[in-house]
This record gives structure tokens, C-alpha cells and sequence, in this order.
């Protein structure tokens, strides 16, 4: 394991793109700890829930490093070849913000349960049953004007993600089942069901591989040169979300509830419909971005691998953004350009575009295991609060 | 007889089910042959990965990331096994990679004070990066892995060519189950287990090393998936695939509840699991249902399972927490 506090030779241009504003929480004082230092080292260690992520990510590329040097390639042309096409040209931008918007909305689809004190690992199905319910809606009033088209598959899509998430929500409140389990079997049978459908009724004939059919043309979302119009609305999502959780009754509800759920239930806090809602408004999230990804990326039609891994790669933004709604920007602007440039890196070099999973999966260790914080902070670590909550209640 | 008054349920089950058994198999031999084998072909991965998940959650030490354990514990048999020409190595390598797997857990969450669920879905990611990265096609197996008969017992009519005509770790799983059972409820080293997980801080006033006996058991439960992942790679199939668990480790996690804690009933759970895999793939020439229906089956039954079991059963007191000595709950 390389040291995190070693600075990687290699060029490594994320560094700037992760250290954009974050609001961190402030550092709660807990009993018997030392004072506070100030300084540059009190700045240090007020933010360290952004500066603990980006050593994750340096550590992880340096890493990535040493395993691409074992296939027998210098890794400074690699990364270079990757991140130059990512944020280098036009095309690769325009790939990286296409990739951005549903790994910011996934993302924030397990930022907002986490909060709650629930895991969703459920991106993944919601996206899925967001981008079907899209593609159903949009085939079946494919007559009307393209704006409405659009407007009726986003809000299809949200449904679609809100109701698949709820079933893991109503289930946690009601009997007791654990999201982590039900959301993992509701992403199985989200896949079989689809698999089903674009085998089915909603195959599309025309087309030999399995697909729905295609978003009408005055559906399909135009690019604002290389910006996505997805963009913009994932992240006023973001922001939107980060407001909702600071600075209104819901945010504080699902706050309390996170903080401990015997106080906020005593203070007349609904647990049950707090859940529900909670997991429905992620569903929602994760679902919206499903039906972007189905009006806005080539071929424009369900198919297989829509999904890829957006949805757990919402989980390792969340992580990687320390449950903050707008960390989640930066952190998918790292994965969106890692993603958008493998297959450049496998075209330069043939290192399999795999070695992505393997960066963000070195990242998620890093980012998630005390170590660095408990290596460059020493007593002055913050704790992170627990999220471990038994099978039963 | 004591002992079959106050398991009056438990026994009942189990004659009425073993009665219908073997009047299937005296209506018609061969499907009953096939179908009670393909149960049983289903149930020992999920037997095996939820034994990992009664040892560390007995402990006290939540467990999601089986599926990960189990996947790295495929990749590894397999790939050891086809380098070394030896089944052996590779059966012993599935099970290391299974305790190593068991050791990160355990010193992330019960040393690291780690979140568990976080650190159980960190190493389900990791161990996708590692085994997706590191899989090269093309290799195979020198041989197929050996079908033992075990002597005398295989020659009973139906278990025998169910449960005694089948490859070692098949036969592992069969002899885990009770050896754990008993472990847990009959030795020393049960009733700590079991103290640890339901009352650390008591555990600890009576002078056991809470910390280590989790760190021990959460580390060595791993042995557990680590046969499942071989089972997976180099008995059932005979080759490596990205993401081969396919969502295994996560019904072996739902059948630890359904099973509630205790290895025998986990394998009751885990048969009726494979039963219904096995009856709706006998049903699909029958009755006219969608193939996709069927691949679905398992989870969703996961899911109504545990909705149904969930009220029922009741999870070890401490599971989830990590202890702290002297901050005791």
C-alpha cells in the first residue's frame, strides 16, 4: 500500500476539478478532545472532508499507477491519454458530461437516504425502472409535440424510480426488511422484469437486439455545444437538494431521523412516512436520470447496459462526497471523465477499460477506511457519525 | 423424547416434508432425483456463504459483503487451480481468499470502527474491481472436480443420490452445517460467540476479549464463503465469469434471517430456496411463463421471505455495533 501523504509523480489533473466548494459540515467538538488547532493546520483539519477524499483519489491514481506499470505501460502516458481526452477535446467533454449527469443524480439518489440513516444500493433499479417507464411513456404518446414527449418521459421516469424505490422503503417501515438486501433483490428483479419487456411488449421489432423503440426526434435532448442539457439539471438538482436538506422542515426531519431516530420519533416525527419518503424521492432521482439517459444518449432506446454501473457508481460518489449534495459534482466530474476516457485509454495502451473499476474501488477503500484521516490528522480526526443499524428496527 | 416434545414443530416439518419427498419419488424416481439434486446444486453456495454470516453476525458483526467474499474467493480458486494444474490448491486457495476477505472485514469495522454496512458494500465494489480487472479468458481447468460416493450412505434411496453422490465441497457444506450448529450451541467457544453478540459489554465484565474473539470469528467464518466461491467457479460450473455470484451472497444473507441465526434452520431455508429454483425451471415446459420470470424467482421470493420472517425472527442483540471497551451500551 503506497503511503497516501507521498505525492504521485504523475501528472494528476483531477486534483483541481475535486477541490471545487464544498460546503463541509463543521467538525463537531467532542468530549475530551484536544483544542481545535488553528492555522493553516486548523484550516487543514476544518476541512477534512474534502481534503481526506482528494489524498483518497491521489492514492488511488498512484495505485492505479503501479498496476498499470505492471502491464507494462508508462502510466504517465496512460493517465495522460485518459484525462487529455476527457477534458481535453470536445468530444471527450461532451462524453464526460453525458457520463456527469446520471452519476451526479445517482449520486444524490443515495446522498439523501444516507441521511436518513438508510443505504440505498438501489441506484441501479431505479435508474432502470426510471429509463423503461420513460421509454413506455414516450412510445405511447409519440404523437404529440417533441417538448411534451420529453416533458411526459421525465416525469414517467420519475414515477418509475419513486415507485421501485418505495417498495424498499414500505418494506423497511412496515416489516422491518433491511434496504440493503431489498433494494439488491428489487435491482435483480428490475433487470428480469426489463428483460422481459424489451423482449416482449415493448420490443421493438425493427431492431434485431433487444430494445425498446427509439425516443421520437423531436424528443431527443439537443446538446448546447458540448453541454448536455441534462447538465444544467442535474446540477440545479444538486443544489436544489442541498438546500432542501439545510434550510427546510423536511431536510431537518430527515436530519433527525438520521441522527437518532428514537429522539425524532419522540419529537413526533413520522418515522415510517419519512423513510418511504425518503427512498421515493431518491427512486425519483435515479429514476429522472434513467429517462435522461434514455432521451439524450445514442441510440435514444432502452437497451441493454443503459444502466452500465451508474447506479453503484452513485454509491462510491456518495461516499467519495461525504454524503454532501454538492460534493457529489465534483466526485462525478472525477468518475464521469475516468469513465469517459477508458476506452481511449484501451485504445491507447490496452489496458482494460476495467482498471476504471479498479481506481474508483482503491478510491471507495481509501476514502471510506479511517486511515488517512486518522494518518494525516491524528487526534484531530472528526468522527464520522454511524450508519450500521441492526436487521430488526 | 424430551427433546422431540419441545421441537414439536421443528420435527413435524421435517417428517412431513421427508414423507412427501419419497412419495414424489415413488410416483415418479427420476424427476424427483433431478429436481431434489437441483435444489440441493442451488442451496450450497447459499448454505455455505450463510454460515460466514451466522459466525460474524453471531458475533456481532453484520456481514453484506459475502457476495464479495465469494467472488473473490471464485476468482481466486479458479485461477490458482488452472495455473497449478491442482484442484487441491485451488479448493485451499477459494477458502484463504475467503478468510482473507473475512480478515479486512474484520479489522475495518471491529478495529477500524468502521461503519459494517459501509465496509460490507466497500468490499462487494473492491472485490468487483479486483476480479473484473485481473479475469483473463480462456483458461480452463485441468480436470473436472471428483464426485465422491460416500460409503453405505450413498446407496439410500433418494438423500443418497442427493446428498452423498456429490463433489467435496458439496460435501463440506453437508458437514459444516452440523459441526457449526453444534459449535454454536453446545461448546465453550458457542457461548461466548454468542455472548459477544448479544451482550458485549456484559461479555467483556466476565472476561472475554470481546475485540479479539470478534476479530477471530469474523476471520475465520470466511473459510465458509471462500468454499462457497470454489463451489461456484470449479464445482458447478468449471470456469471463472465476471460477477458470477450474481446476487448469491445477498440470498444467503436473506436466508440467515429466514433461517434466523441458527446453521440447521439456515439449511432447511436454504433447501426450500433451491426447491423452488428447482420446481420453476421444471415448470417452464409445462406451464408457458416467461424464462425471465424464472431467473427472477429467487429474489423476489427473497424479498415476501423476508417481509414474512422479519417479524419473526429476532437478530442477535449487538449486531451492527461496533464495541468500544468501556463505552458500554
Amino acid at each position: 500500500m503506497a503511503d497516501p501523504r507521498d505525492e504521485p509523480s504523475d501528472g494528476t489533473p483531477v486534483e483541481g476539478a475535486v477541490a471545487t466548494e464544498t460546503a463541509p459540515p463543521p467538525v463537531l467538538a467532542e468530549r475530551g478532545a484536544p483544542p481545535p488547532p488553528t492555522g493553516v493546520l486548523g484550516l487543514l483539519v476544518r476541512e477534512q472532508s474534502i481534503i481526506v477524499p482528494i489524498v483518497a483519489v491521489i492514492a488511488a491514481l498512484a495505485i492505479g499507477a503501479v498496476l498499470i506499470r505492471a502491464q507494462g505501460v508508462n502510466p504517465t502516458y496512460a493517465y495522460q491519454s485518459l484525462f487529455t481526452y476527457s477534458f481535453g477535446t470536445a468530444d471527450g467533454l461532451q462524453a464526460t458530461f453525458e457520463k456527469m449527469v446520471p452519476l451526479i443524480l445517482c449520486g444524490l439518489a443515495v446522498v439523501i437516504p444516507l441521511r436518513v440513516g438508510l443505504f440505498n444500493i438501489g441506484a441501479q433499479g431505479q435508474l432502470m425502472s426510471g429509463a423503461i417507464c420513460a421509454a413506455a411513456a414516450a412510445h405511447a404518446v409519440r404523437e404529440a409535440p417533441g417538448f411534451l414527449i420529453a416533458v411526459i418521459a421525465m416525469v414517467a421516469g420519475i414515477l418509475g424510480g419513486a415507485m421501485w424505490a418505495s417498495i424498499a422503503g414500505a418494506l423497511k417501515a412496515t416489516r422491518g426488511v433491511h434496504e440493503v438486501i431489498s433494494t439488491i433483490m428489487l435491482n435483480s428483479i428490475a433487470a428480469g422484469l426489463i428483460d422481459y419487456l424489451v423482449n416482449g411488449p415493448l420490443k421493438d421489432p425493427s431492431q434485431s437486439y433487444p430494445s425498446s423503440y427509439p425516443a421520437p426526434d423531436g424528443a431527443k435532448f439537443q446538446a448546447l455545444g458540448f453541454v448536455p442539457i441534462g447538465l444544467p439539471i442535474a446540477l440545479v438538482l444538486a443544489i436544489l437538494v442541498a438546500w432542501m436538506l439545510r434550510r427546510t422542515t423536511l431536510g431537518f426531519q430527515f436530519e433527525t431521523i438520521g441522527r437518532n431516530r428514537h429522539a425524532a420519533s419522540y419529537a413526533g416525527i413520522k418515522l415510517g412516512g419519512m423513510i418511504v419518503l425518503a427512498m421515493a424521492v431518491a427512486g425519483a432521482l435515479a429514476g429522472l436520470s434513467g429517462s435522461i439517459e434514455y432521451l439524450e444518449i445514442d441510440p435514444y432506446r432502452y437497451q441493454d447496459g443503459i444502466a452500465g454501473s451508474l447506479g453503484f457508481d452513485g454509491i462510491t460518489i456518495a461516499l467519495l462526497a461525504r454524503s454532501s449534495p454538492l460534493g457529489t459534482i465534483p466526485a462525478a466530474l472525477l468518475v464521469g471523465a475516468l469513465r469517459a476516457g477508458s476506452s481511449t485509454l484501451m485504445f491507447n495502451t490496452g489496458i482494460q477499460p476495467e482498471i476504471v473499476d479498479m481506481l474508483l474501488a482503491i478510491t471507495l477503500l481509501l476514502v471510506s477506511l479511517p486511515i488517512i484521516a486518522k494518518l494525516i490528522f491524528r487526534r484531530h480526526t472528526a468522527k464520522s457519525s454511524a450508519l450500521a443499524s441492526s436487521w430488526g428496527s | 423424547m424430551e427433546w422431540v416434545k419441545r421441537n414439536q414443530i421443528t420435527v413435524g416439518a421435517t417428517v412431513v416434508v421427508l414423507v412427501a419427498a419419497y412419495v414424489f419419488y415413488g410416483i415418479n424416481s427420476n424427476v424427483a432425483t433431478s429436481m431434489f439434486s437441483g435444489a440441493w446444486f442451488f442451496a450450497v453456495p447459499l448454505v455455505l456463504g450463510a454460515l460466514t454470516g451466522v459466525v460474524g453476525e453471531r458475533s456481532g458483526v453484520v456481514n453484506i459483503g459475502i457476495e464479495g467474499q465469494m467472488l473473490v474467493a471464485a476468482f481466486a480458486a479458479f485461477f490458482s487451480a488452472s495455473a497449478s494444474g491442482s484442484l487441491v490448491v485451488g479448493v485451499l486457495v477459494g477458502m484463504l481468499a475467503g478468510i482473507v476477505m473475512g480478515a479486512f472485514l474484520a479489522l475495518t469495522t471491529v478495529k477500524g470502527l468502521m461503519d459494517q454496512i459501509i465496509a460490507g458494500v466497500v468490499i462487494n465494489i473492491v472485490a468487483t474491481g479486483l476480479t473484473s480487472f485481473f479475469y483473463r479468458p480462456g483458461k480452463v481447468l485441468s480436470a473436472n472436480m471428483p464426485q465422491w460416493n460416500v460409503p453405505i450412505l450413498s446407496n439410500i434411496p433418494l438423500i443418497g443420490d442427493v446428498f452423498f453422490q456429490s463433489g467435496p465441497i458439496a460435501l463440506f457444506a453437508l458437514v459444516s452445517v452440523p459441526v457449526v450448529h453444534f459449535a454454536l450451541f453446545r461448546t465453550r467457544w458457542g457461548l461466548r460467540t454468542r455472548s459477544i453478540g448479544e451482550y458485549p459489554s456484559a461479555a467483556d465484565t466476565a472476561g472475554i476479549d470481546v475485540i479479539r474473539m470478534r476479530l477471530v470469528n469474523v476471520t475465520i467464518g470466511g473459510i465458509f464463503a471462500g468454499a462457497a466461491g470454489a463451489y461456484l467457479s470449479m464445482e458447478a460450473t468449471g470456469g471463472f465469469e465476471r460477477g458470477m455470484t450474481a446476487g448469491r451472497g445477498f440470498l444467503a444473507l436473506a436466508i440467515l434471517i429466514f433461517g434466523g441465526w441458527r446453521p440447521l434452520r439456515v439449511f432447511a431455508a436454504a433447501l426450500f430456496f433451491g426447491f423452488t429454483n428447482a420446481l420453476a425451471s421444471q415448470l417452464q415446459g409445462v406451464v408457458n411463463i416467461p424464462q425471465q420470470f424464472i431467473t427472477l424467482l429467487p429474489y423476489l421470493l427473497t424479498l415476501v421471505v423476508l417481509a414474512v420472517a422479519a417479524g419473526r425472527v429476532r437478530a442477535p442483540g449487538a449486531v451492527g455495533q461496533p464495541f468500544v471497551k468501556g463505552e458500554g451500551s
